[in-house]
């Protein structure tokens, strides 16, 4: 972990060093999520492109990128979500995901929800299912399950 | 080299590769024929079978570093890693990666760039390959490639799903799965050759 002016920063790339302990992350995700009938892996740019690939490889879905602005070519559909400071936004490819479709949200890590929200908002905008939302860290104490509108979310570690 | 000159030349899974692959014309901007991958991630058995396809290379290489350029390379590098029993190290945008860093700079068609990795992540000595979904000028790929250098890893190859020569810089060990020629460069090459 880091200090950075205030901010415990959770740095999840020692864990990638680790090849056991990261090959058990993916595992216990899949483990998870193998008998969900889940055909959609969405990731969170850049960390949730880390975790979410090997998932969606391993429980047989397709994988969705949920990119910032103007990095998906061609056509997008957009979600804007509140900041600390001002607003940004998340962009998924049109035509990615389609109606009825079940889908899990991955990200490394859940703090005020804002992201995981967005990205729910976009996977549901599209006509699917979000099933559950994966993340390895909460921080419980920026209350981010809260924003997920009841939605259910799964994580391995809490750091408080 | 291409995936087509080895013994692999007459594998199915590389058609499937290539057609997997959206051309989308004037993106970023006007000219450009980018290279979309994200349709061939949502086909997963040619997903599996382009990770598939890199692992077996590199399983018995010894190779103990899979290092991914972000952001595409990280779609692809860390299933790589996983199933050939490597690390995977992120290759990030300045100021992304907390701690520690080391930085390269590279040069863009306007201007310069910059790539970073954690201080300690590799080790003397350790075999390293470097993926990225594509690649042109070879910019980005030799900046990664002095990155693992600099803290004395070797790096065996460059992996990416996608060769598109610019012809202005040649790197000898990269291994490329297809290859995509933008249109004005076939105007150009047949132009050239009468």
């Amino acid at each position: 972990m880091g200090l950075i002016a205030g901010i415990m920063f959770q740095d999840i790339t020692t864990l990638l060093l680790a090849p056991n302990a990261f090959k058990d992350t993916i595992d216990l995700f899949v483990e998870r999520y193998k008998n969900k009938n889940i055909s959609v892996v969405a990731g969170i740019e850049a960390r949730g492109f880390i975790f979410g690939p090997p998932i969606a490889l391993a429980i047989g879905a397709k994988f969705v990128p949920l990119r910032k602005p103007r990095k998906l070519p061609g056509e997008v559909m957009s979600e804007e979500y509140i900041l600390e400071y001002g607003s940004d936004c998340l962009e998924m490819h049109i035509g990615a995901v389609e109606q009825g479709e079940r889908a899990l949200v991955v990200d490394d890590l859940i703090a005020t929800g804002g992201t995981l929200c967005a990205a729910m908002k976009l996977l549901e905008r599209a006509g699917a299912e979000v099933v559950e939302c994966a993340c390895l860290i909460e921080l419980p104490d920026l209350k981010g399950r809260e924003r997920l509108n009841g939605k259910p979310l799964y994580v391995l570690v809490e750091s408080h | 080299m291409f995936a087509a000159e080895t013994e692999l030349k007459e594998d199915p899974r590389l058609q499937a590769i290539f057609e997997a692959i959206r051309v989308i014309p004037n993106f970023p901007k006007p000219g450009i024929m980018f290279q979309d991958i994200t349709t061939l991630l949502l086909n997963h058995k040619v997903f599996k079978d382009t990770v598939d396809m890199f692992v077996d290379r590199y399983r018995d290489m010894d190779i103990s570093v899979v290092a991914g350029v972000e952001a595409r390379g990280f779609m692809f590098g860390p299933s790589i890693a996983l199933a050939i029993g490597a690390k995977f190290v992120p290759l990030r945008k300045p100021k992304k990666l907390p701690g520690e860093v080391i930085s390269e700079a590279y040069e863009l068609e306007y201007g310069t760039d910059c790539l970073e990795m954690h201080v300690g992540a590799v080790q003397p000595g350790e075999r390293a390959v470097v993926i990225d979904d594509l690649v042109a000028t070879g910019g980005t790929l030799s900046a990664a490639i002095k990155l693992l250098e600099r803290v004395g890893a070797e790096v065996a190859e460059c992996a990416c799903v996608i060769g598109l020569p610019q012809f202005k810089v040649k790197l000898d060990s990269v291994y490329m799965l297809v290859f995509h020629l933008p249109f004005n460069q076939i105007l150009t090459i047949y132009l050239f050759f009468g």
